[in-house]
């Protein structure tokens, strides 16, 4: 197929139609609206159908009322926007309903800034709304991963029935880079025979729901959950690594940010210094067993990421004490410099060569 | 032996868990008589609310989707869009639509979205134990207005139907209540005529019934009634505010 | 190689479409490419600019710190962005509506009076095409094939009777730099 250049909000959404979404939910807010914008002028033109919402509240329960009727759905937003979504998403992995959702981050707490952001880490990860309950978070580094994530993202929603998140920053749905998207024409969607379409008198009712009211009821139901978390943290885990068996610091960082440390690595590298990265592109489920590849003479991981060192969670509980672990951020919309890292390097590992 | 009257088949053998004297029965036996009526009960989604219908899933013997608090209109919208030709309705109360689901039902009714509605108002919070709704009386007491209403601090009971009616999109809107045998064949003709609107593909349809909650009114179910009739009525009169001909 | 470039002015300038001519004409030519624009309140008349990266190599930050090439095309920007030019970079100035002259010395700097060339053609509009056409006579980045074939991907196809005018423009820039 041929190469496109392409912003990322934009190939978000050729992504999504590609993968058969047709119907699309949203509400304006910056650094993102070039999704609804696309799926307004597009989807009418696949047959689909867009919505803008009367709210991110109201956008997401249209994506649970679709995704209940059988159909591939996809929404989007920016932090504020998604924190809204928080109540829908956690109906929808309770009623195991397929959906995509988009974050293009923006800084935060509040109303924040409209500059790009990785604050939305915990957010994606803990599950945002109410319950035991986890999204699968992926976090593409450029434009063509963002694509072939969403496109597997849907894929991924079906086969689980369980909520996908793309979670981007600002630079990468405002970022244009060229594109190539893979044939899909022969790829047949999943039957949905749970779907709510109308019975034609021929099946019992089909119900979507998310209520238990007996607590042994919900408590099967939340084992049955995490019976299927445990299979996706088994199977979908998904991260890119390269110098961590003779490192002397490994970098862990995801999204934008992991570009920017792969610029500082090399510019390390120039300047005698050996440094490994580990980018998780699952969120969830993490790639914690990537850490124990690091070697045992590594002086540490250093977490660099768009916020206040929110993933440094994880990195503790991957290293469990094996190794020290730093963190280096800049937030409210500041990204990283290449010489900041550097610099923040050089300062864990002791002055210039 | 002849038979004079049965179950509906609109209705599963689930047993309701309404309160003795509730007339959510009453109203949930009305829509599942229509539903079969029309011949479409194998060809509709029912979205239920949070609030005391909050299992009407496992009644309604049709396709079901439960959703989040206020959010039956959204859901409705999703499933509609995607089964045009499928009969959608949602079925609410008055802390779902006309509190936390204002937005939801002003907005479905303003894209007109092709739905229907029915809104069952009691004036409490029945589910959670009789607290203030947006629709309870001046003077009435609830849990959470145990003084009662007081216009003052708490505002007037909102008329959701009246409201409703201004918006264009909304292409029938009619009140009814179900205190008398009369009153419930009235409500059922009008429940009839909002799903044909949907059917015809007019636009938004809603019926709002006007119900009792004996529980938390603190009254018996032959005083609820009386109640219904000499309090509610006199404040949401019962009548059509809007159909397809007076619109067109 | 790597050029990373700052393009810069104010909203309405066409830097935003500056540098995705030139990210399109890299993409044609199989180079590794990325644009990223600043975006928010600013663009609503104030400064607006992007970052534009060409490389042989994978591209890692595409935010642009120290750009090899800058083009400025108003005063705010000169003095928000000279600084960031590598030593050996070029910088780009718009005579036009910069009278100041850059204070660097390890660098090479262009003056183009990019309006007044736009003015003589008859099209202010094409200001940002000077510009450009400047920079790929000192630069040689991409050829000018690529650059016709960006042009009906930024602009579209139904702008193609505009095509003449800003290849006149990108002319008379690249003849600005010669003399």
């Amino acid at each position: 197929m041929e190469k496109v250049l392409m912003k990322g909000n934009e190939a978000v959404c050729a992504a999504a139609i590609a993968a058969g979404c047709k119907y699309f939910f949203g509400y304006p807010i910056t650094p993102q609206n070039e999704i609804p914008e696309y799926m307004a002028r597009e989807l009418p033109k696949v047959g689909g159908t867009f919505i803008q919402a009367e709210s991110e509240v109201a956008a997401i329960n249209m994506v649970y009322g679709a995704a209940g009727a059988g159909a591939r759905v996809m929404t989007s937003s920016s932090s504020p926007g998604v924190a809204l979504k928080q109540e829908g998403i956690s109906y929808c992995a309770g009623a195991e309903l397929p959906a995509v959702i988009v974050n293009m981050m923006r800084g935060g707490p509040g109303l924040g800034s409209i500059q790009p952001s990785q604050t939305d880490y915990f957010q994606a990860t803990r599950g945002g709304g109410n319950g035991d309950y986890k999204t699968l978070v992926l976090a593409p580094a450029d434009v063509q991963e963002l694509v072939d994530l969403t496109i597997e993202g849907f894929d991924k929603a079906d086969y689980y029935r369980n909520p996908v998140m793309i979670l981007g920053d600002g630079f990468i749905g405002q970022m244009m880079e060229p594109v190539v998207f893979k044939d899909r024409s022969d790829v047949e969607l999943p039957e949905k025979p749970w779907a709510t379409s109308g019975t034609k008198g021929e099946r019992k009712p089909n119900i979507i729901n998310s209520l238990y009211l007996g607590a042994e009821e919900l408590e099967e139901h939340n084992i049955h959950l995490q019976a299927k978390y445990a299979e996706m943290a088994k199977n979908e885990v998904k991260v890119e690594s390269f110098g961590l068996e003779d490192a002397e610091l490994v970098i862990a960082a995801y999204g934008t940010t992991s570009r920017i440390c792969k610029t500082a690595i090399s510019k390390l590298e120039k300047e005698g210094y050996k440094v490994g990265l580990i980018r998780p592109i699952s969120l969830w489920p993490y790639p914690f067993n990537e850490f124990e590849k690091i070697n045992d003479d590594c002086k540490g991981v250093l977490t660099v990421e768009m916020n206040t060192g929110q993933m440094t969670d994880d990195v503790q509980i991957a290293l469990n004490g094996r190794m020290p672990s730093y963190f280096y951020g800049r937030t409210g919309g500041m990204a990283p410099t290449p010489e900041e890292i550097v610099n923040k390097v050089k300062e864990i590992l002791g002055g210039d060569r | 032996m002849t038979v004079v009257f049965e179950r509906t088949t609109g209705l599963t053998e689930v047993e309701t868990h309404y309160c003795p004297g509730c007339t959510h029965g009453i109203i949930h036996r009305l829509v599942a008589e229509v539903l079969v009526e029309l011949d479409i009960l194998d060809d509709t989604i029912g979205v239920c609310p949070v609030g005391c219908s909050v299992l009407a899933y496992k009644y309604f013997n049709c396709d079901m989707q439960q959703a989040a608090h206020g959010r039956a209109p959204a859901v409705a919208t999703g499933a509609k869009r995607v089964h045009p030709d499928k009969f959608v309705f949602t079925y609410q109360g008055d802390g779902d639509l006309a509190s936390i689901g204002t937005a939801e039902i002003v907005h479905a009714a303003h894209r007109g979205e092709k739905i229907s509605t029915i809104f069952v108002n009691n004036a409490i919070y029945g589910m959670t134990g009789g607290q203030m709704a947006p629709t309870t009386l001046i003077g009435q007491k609830a849990t959470t207005a145990p003084y009662g209403r007081d216009e003052e601090t708490m505002g007037m009971p909102l008329r959701m139907s009246e409201m409703l009616a201004t918006i264009d999109g909304a292409k029938f809107v009619e009140r009814v209540s179900v205190d008398t045998p009369a009153n419930i064949r009235k409500a059922k003709r009008a429940i009839k005529k909002c799903f044909q609107v949907q059917l015809e593909g007019k636009g938004f349809g809603i019926v709002e019934v006007l119900s009792t909650c004996p529980t938390n009114w603190g009254l018996t179910p032959v005083e609820s009634l009386k109640w219904l009739k000499e309090n509610m009525i006199p404040y949401y009169p019962l009548g059509n505010f809007k159909s397809p001909e007076e619109v067109e | 190689m790597e050029e990373r470039i700052i393009a810069a002015g104010f909203g309405g300038q066409g830097v935003m479409a500056l540098g995705q001519m030139l990210t399109y004409a890299g993409m044609v030519e199989d180079k590794r490419v990325s644009w990223v624009p600043s975006y928010g309140p600013e663009m609503r008349g104030g400064t607006a600019n992007c970052n534009v990266i060409i490389s042989d190599d994978l591209i890692g930050s595409p935010v642009v710190i120290e750009a090899t090439t800058a083009l400025v095309l108003n005063k705010p920007s000169l003095d928000k962005f000279e600084h960031s030019v590598v030593p050996g970079g070029k910088l780009f100035i718009n005579s036009s509506l910069i009278s100041t002259k850059s204070t660097r010395e390890d660098i090479d700097v262009y003056y183009v009076p990019a309006n007044d060339i736009a003015n003589e053609i008859g099209n202010n509009r094409v200001a940002n095409m000077v510009m450009l056409g400047a920079y790929l006579e000192a630069t040689k980045m991409v050829g000018m094939d690529s650059i016709e074939k960006a042009f009906y991907k930024v602009f579209g196809e139904n702008k193609a009777h505009l095509l003449p005018i800003n290849k006149e423009a990108l002319e008379k820039g690249a003849e600005a730099v010669r003399k």
